[in-house]
This record gives C-alpha cells, sequence and structure tokens, in this order.
C-alpha cells in the first residue's frame, strides 16, 4: 500500500511538472546579454565565441536559435571591427525573423562606414 | 495504515495549496484586436538600489516573450541603439513619443517596465533575494495599452515550488554557467519573475503569439473559469 502511495504520488508530481519543450534553443544568451550589459572581465572576442557556441549547439539539437542572437553577435562582431561578419549575422537574423529587417537595415544604412 | 492516511491527507493539502485563489483574468480584447507581432523591452525604471538590476531583468526578459510566440527585439543592440543617441536614462527612453520609437524599430509593441524590487534583504537566520516588476505592454501603432502586469519572486520560496517550467529553466541556467561571474542570485531570480510575468503560460501572462503553436487559443487564465 505504501508502495503504491508513492508510486501514485511520483506519476502525480510528474504530471504536474509536466514541461513544455521550449520552441527556441538559448543556451547561454541571456548570460552574454548581461555580461555584455555588465561590461565584466568577459572580452570582445569570448562573447563572440559564446553565441557562436550558441549557433552550434542549437544547429546540433535541430533547434531554431532564439530571436536576437544573430543581431547580437552580428553587434559584437562590428565592434570588433569585422564588419563582414556584422553583415552576415544580421542578415541571418532578418532572414530568420522579417520583424527584424526594417530596425536592422536601419543600423546597416547608419553604420555603413563608420563603427557601430 | 495511519501512515497511508497521512500520505492521503498531505496530497489533498499541497494540490489545494497549490490552487490558491487566483486574480481574475485579464480582459485581453484590446492585446487581441491589436494582434501585435513583435515586442520591443525598452530599458526598465529602476526603483531598487542595485546597479545591476535593470541589465538582468533585460536579460531575463527575452526568453519568456520569444517562447510566448513574438519576436523580441534584441536588448543589447536596442539599448546600445537609444545610447549612441544619447539616450542614456530609462526615463528619458520610456518618455520618447512612440511615433520615433517605432520609426525606428518598427516594433508593434513597446513593453514599458519598473523594477519595484531587487536585492536581497538580510533577516536574522536567513536572507532572500527578492526581485519584482510591473510592466505594460503599448501598441506603437495606437498607443493603446494592450497588457498590464506585475510578477514578483524569492528565493525563499524555491523549496518546493510546483513551476516545473522554471525547474527545467534555472537547471538550463545552471548548466549554462559558462561566465562565472554571471551566477550571481538576482539574476536567477530574475528568470522566474520574468517568466512569471509575461510567459503566455503563465497566470494573466501575454497572450499567445503569432509564433506560438498556441496562437489564437485562450489566454491561460481564460481557461481557468
Amino acid at each position: 500500500m505504501r508502495v503504491f502511495c508513492l508510486v501514485f504520488l511520483t506519476v502525480l508530481l510528474a504530471a504536474a511538472c509536466k514541461t513544455t519543450e521550449p520552441t527556441y534553443y538559448y543556451g547561454a544568451y541571456p548570460q552574454a546579454i548581461y555580461s555584455y550589459f555588465k561590461a565584466d572581465e568577459t572580452s570582445l572576442s569570448q562573447q563572440i565565441l559564446i553565441l557562436e557556441q550558441v549557433i552550434e549547439q542549437a544547429q546540433g539539437k535541430g533547434k531554431p536559435v532564439a530571436p536576437g542572437v544573430h543581431a547580437h553577435l552580428g553587434m559584437l562582431y562590428f565592434e570588433s571591427g569585422n564588419a563582414e561578419q556584422g553583415v552576415s549575422h544580421f542578415e541571418q537574423e532578418k532572414a530568420l525573423f522579417p520583424e527584424s529587417a526594417a530596425y536592422l537595415d536601419f543600423l546597416m544604412n547608419n553604420t555603413a562606414g563608420a563603427k557601430t | 495504515m495511519r501512515q497511508v492516511q497521512l500520505t492521503i491527507v498531505l496530497i489533498c493539502v499541497a494540490l489545494t495549496s497549490a490552487c490558491v485563489s487566483m486574480p481574475p483574468a485579464h480582459d485581453y480584447t484590446a492585446f487581441r484586436n491589436a494582434d501585435p507581432h513583435s515586442i520591443l523591452i525598452l530599458p526598465p525604471l529602476n526603483k531598487s538600489t542595485e546597479v545591476v538590476a535593470p541589465y538582468s531583468v533585460m536579460s531575463q526578459l527575452v526568453t519568456p516573450i520569444a517562447e510566448s510566440g513574438f519576436y523580441v527585439f534584441p536588448v543589447a543592440v536596442v539599448d546600445q541603439t537609444f545610447k549612441n543617441n544619447g539616450l542614456t536614462v530609462a526615463n528619458d527612453i520610456q518618455a520618447l513619443p512612440i511615433q520615433k520609437i517605432r520609426e525606428i524599430f518598427a516594433a508593434d509593441a513597446a513593453l514599458y517596465l519598473t523594477i519595484e524590487q531587487y536585492g536581497t534583504n538580510y533577516v536574522v537566520l536567513a536572507s532572500d533575494t527578492v526581485v519584482g516588476v510591473s510592466a505594460t505592454l503599448v501598441d506603437l501603432r495606437t498607443g493603446d495599452t494592450l497588457w498590464q502586469g506585475a510578477a514578483s519572486a524569492s528565493s525563499a520560496e524555491s523549496r518546493g515550488n510546483n513551476g516545473g517550467g522554471l525547474v527545467g529553466m534555472l537547471v538550463e541556467a545552471a548548466l549554462n554557467q559558462i561566465i562565472e561571474t554571471v551566477t550571481d542570485r538576482g539574476f536567477d531570480i530574475a528568470a522566474i519573475t520574468s517568466n512569471r510575468l509575461l510567459s503566455a503560460d503563465s497566470h494573466n501572462g501575454l497572450l499567445h503569439g503569432p509564433r506560438s503553436t498556441k496562437y489564437g487559443q485562450a489566454a491561460t487564465s481564460e481557461n481557468q473559469k
């Protein structure tokens, strides 16, 4: 009887805790944003590496990358002077999320030639 | 046998306590009619004394909004755009005319936030970290208020809480502690607050957005009649 109770309780708890699988893959994206905001000791190239890993991990899991990851990474590339990669990631964000197109075009038109 | 009875009583208590009086459901009419597809998170006003509070909260708001089915503008890039235009104070940014914001970002709606509480309260035997946030979603095309909410979370409630999704998120967060310097408590609690406040799966959270498989369905609180 006690065993039955335990099993019942476990099933009940498991049912109550059923989680829906997230739509997107985030990885360390929130941590990367926080790190960028705080301007902590994480260097620009480290931050780039972290987001490149997020994208890689998302591909490995066959999940779409979260909105903003490519745009954020693009910004980091622009800041590090690599405009080519910056544009490439902005374009990927636009392709995945057309809602961002007008804003990112605005940024690219404004930063053409100049740094962000 | 007495133990069995005790167990049953405990289960009942646990179940009922999980269902304590929920506030009445929001009126989602304006939200539904406006049907926003993209949400811009504006830098929050900060009533706490913690300088990192807005950073932490902004970083954690992305997930619940995106998971609810909306496009979320990249918060750090957005913040940088304001800074490059000489806007470094949240008060000034939140006072901008909506037409101006819409012009630059082309977002359908903007989230105006206030951090009501952020930090650790030290008491004699234990201390807990609390993050409380209130928010208003404004339609950038019309200026109408589409949704309002407030939520808070505390580290003191972590034992035996019932939010499975949150536990999952925290586990995920723990696994992702690649950047060691960001492992502060407030950041973790802010994730729970954000999820409670905004997730379409939370009581009185956002509606399910166009990128969600539940798009068009009733809000969570509308189902709990």
